[in-house]
């Protein structure tokens, strides 16, 4: 079975890019738009990989990821973090919240497959 | 100490620098180790001939002896090369002061520019983070420029799409480069605007909020009810002078206030206890509303309460004081959304308003307001009056509370085209 991507992204094209070279690559792309509930979206996957934008509707993908790494079953998950803010600090929140990988817009394609390969092979 | 006395620790300094006996100094200028002792302990005066002997034997110039150096810059110097982490000659720092004054001149003042110049990239940085304008603007054109990128990578790749994906991709491109064009040019108009320049250098209330900030606006000094040297405090937190000073020290006259009426031991618990309600609080303590919104939002985090920001303003829309918390933009320099509570109170003077706000840029993140505008100054006859809102900004508010305001950051970054509260257009689509 193909191992699953969750994309927490609420741009409707980012997601419709990234979701169309993933499957390509043969990973299955879930996908979610909403930042109140994506821990529940997470629990009710739960994925193998999660790609996590920072600014979404309703909570920050911040708080999202300190939720992950607090619960048992998405503790271990890889979490590859997008964000149009490239600032150290914003850097260093992620790595001290437990991110593996933190990736800034505008990225490639070729970025994104790659990291999500790398990842997975982690995963 | 007089000159003279400095003289001998110098030499002694010197000396023992550069690894000499006391008595091998003393047999290369003919005097006896006692006496050298009892020069370097400052003890006999020296000049003339010995000085100039003691000089040459230690190989440093006579008025380095004599006079020392100019303090300030040595200091300058030093911190200079400490800022710079410079692996430098530290110990040859008075040597060179004294034979290359100009060169250390120029050292210190390149110094000191560099330090402006980091001081001033700080601003701008902090302006890049917190001017909700320059975020929103910049955020949608990353946004727009990512997602095109990314389309456009799909379509100009080695491998075959069908026609309907093409179709999909090139539409997203067309209608990311309309979005992008549109936020690209407010951008421009805000930058090229004059105001926003200069409201990028740093304003005594932005030193104060930064200050505020490091301690989480929470003064531990002033929350006891001995007596508090507020100049001290507000030079500890604040180490400027003039108009910054002054706007810390007002701030902690009112804190100091404030902590009298409502002492956190007491505060504390019973915020808790009565759910943060401000007119509770109020009743509980028999403070003024205004009070009791800016000690809840002095509550310390450390004792588990939540995290309330908090907007002052006067009639004229100016943001007096700001403690921002996640979500909420509060412009540096007026130009809000008039639909926040804020704003509204001055509307109803003296009377509570408590409403749930939603903001667009933030996901619809609700945030529940208390605010309430109140005179300030003495009161006199036929005065224009004079008031000043207050609102505590209390986030993560659960949903189905109350309906909420739809309301905004600044009409140009908000997408509510509709709003009746409109002012002018918005960058955003």
């Amino acid at each position: 079975m193909a191992k699953r991507v969750l994309l927490i992204e609420d741009e409707p094209n980012i997601i419709e890019a990234i979701s169309f070279i993933l499957s390509r690559d043969g990973w299955t792309v879930h996908t979610h738009e909403d930042g109140t509930s994506a821990m529940d979206k997470v629990l009710a996957l739960p994925p193998d990989l999660i790609i996590l934008d920072v600014m979404l509707p309703g909570r920050s993908g911040f708080d999202i990821l300190r939720d992950l790494r607090e619960n048992a079953v998405t503790a271990d998950t890889p979490v590859m973090m997008l964000t149009a803010r490239g600032q150290a600090r914003d850097r260093e929140l992620a790595d001290r919240l437990g991110a593996n990988h933190f990736m800034t817009k505008p990225f490639s394609n070729a970025d994104v497959r790659d990291h999500v390969w790398n990842l997975m092979g982690e995963a | 100490m007089a000159v003279d006395e400095i003289t001998g620790t110098r030499i002694r300094d010197r000396r023992v620098d550069r690894g000499i006996k006391q008595a091998d100094l003393a047999a290369r200028v003919g005097i006896s180790p006692p006496y050298l002792n009892l020069i370097e302990h400052n003890k006999r005066r020296i000049a003339g001939k010995l000085l100039t002997d003691i000089a040459a034997a230690l190989d440093v110039p006579t008025e380095q002896l004599s006079q020392g150096v100019n303090a300030s810059v040595l200091d300058k110097l030093h911190a200079a090369a400490a800022s710079f982490s410079a692996n430098v000659e530290l110990a040859r720092a008075e040597d060179m002061t004294i034979r290359f004054p100009g060169w250390s001149a120029l050292i210190v003042k390149q110094a000191k520019q560099v330090s402006d110049l980091q001081d001033h990239v700080r601003v701008l940085t902090d302006r890049m983070t917190y001017d909700p304008e320059l975020a929103g603007s910049l955020h949608q054109v990353i946004t727009a420029v990512t997602s095109v990128r990314s389309a456009a990578s799909i379509l100009v790749g080695s491998e075959e799409i069908d026609a309907d994906w093409q179709a999909r991709f090139h539409r997203n491109i067309y209608d990311d480069s309309v979005r992008l064009a549109a936020s690209s040019e407010a951008l421009i108009r805000y930058l090229d605007t004059p105001d926003t320049i200069g409201a990028a250098q740093t304003a005594p209330v932005d030193d104060m909020e930064t200050a505020l900030a490091a301690v989480d606006y929470h003064i531990a000094a002033l929350e006891w009810t001995g007596r508090a040297d507020l100049a001290q405090i507000a030079k500890e937190l604040l180490p400027k002078t003039g108009v910054a000073h002054d706007l810390m020290l007002r701030f902690l006259t009112t804190y100091q206030a404030d902590a009298a009426l409502m002492p956190l031991d007491a505060f504390g618990p019973v915020a808790k206890e009565l759910n943060y309600d401000p007119l509770a609080l109020s009743a509980r303590f028999g403070v003024p509303v205004d009070a009791v919104l800016r000690r809840l939002s002095g509550l310390p985090k450390a004792d588990g309460h939540p995290s309330m920001g908090l907007a002052v303003a006067d009639a004229s829309g100016a943001m007096l004081f700001r403690k921002l918390v996640g979500g909420f933009a509060l412009p540096r320099a007026g130009a809000g959304c008039p639909l926040w509570p804020l704003f509204t109170a001055f509307g109803r003077p003296d009377q509570p308003i408590r409403a749930d706000v939603a903001l667009p840029d933030a996901g619809e993140q609700r945030f529940l307001c208390y605010a309430v505008a109140k005179p300030v100054g003495a009161a006199g006859f036929d005065a224009p009056p004079v008031l000043h809102a207050t609102m505590l900004i209390i986030p993560d508010l659960p949903e189905g509370v109350n309906t909420p305001i739809p309301a905004g950051v600044s009409c140009r970054i908000c997408p509510r085209q509709s709003c009746a509260a409109r002012r002018e257009p918005s960058a955003m689509r």
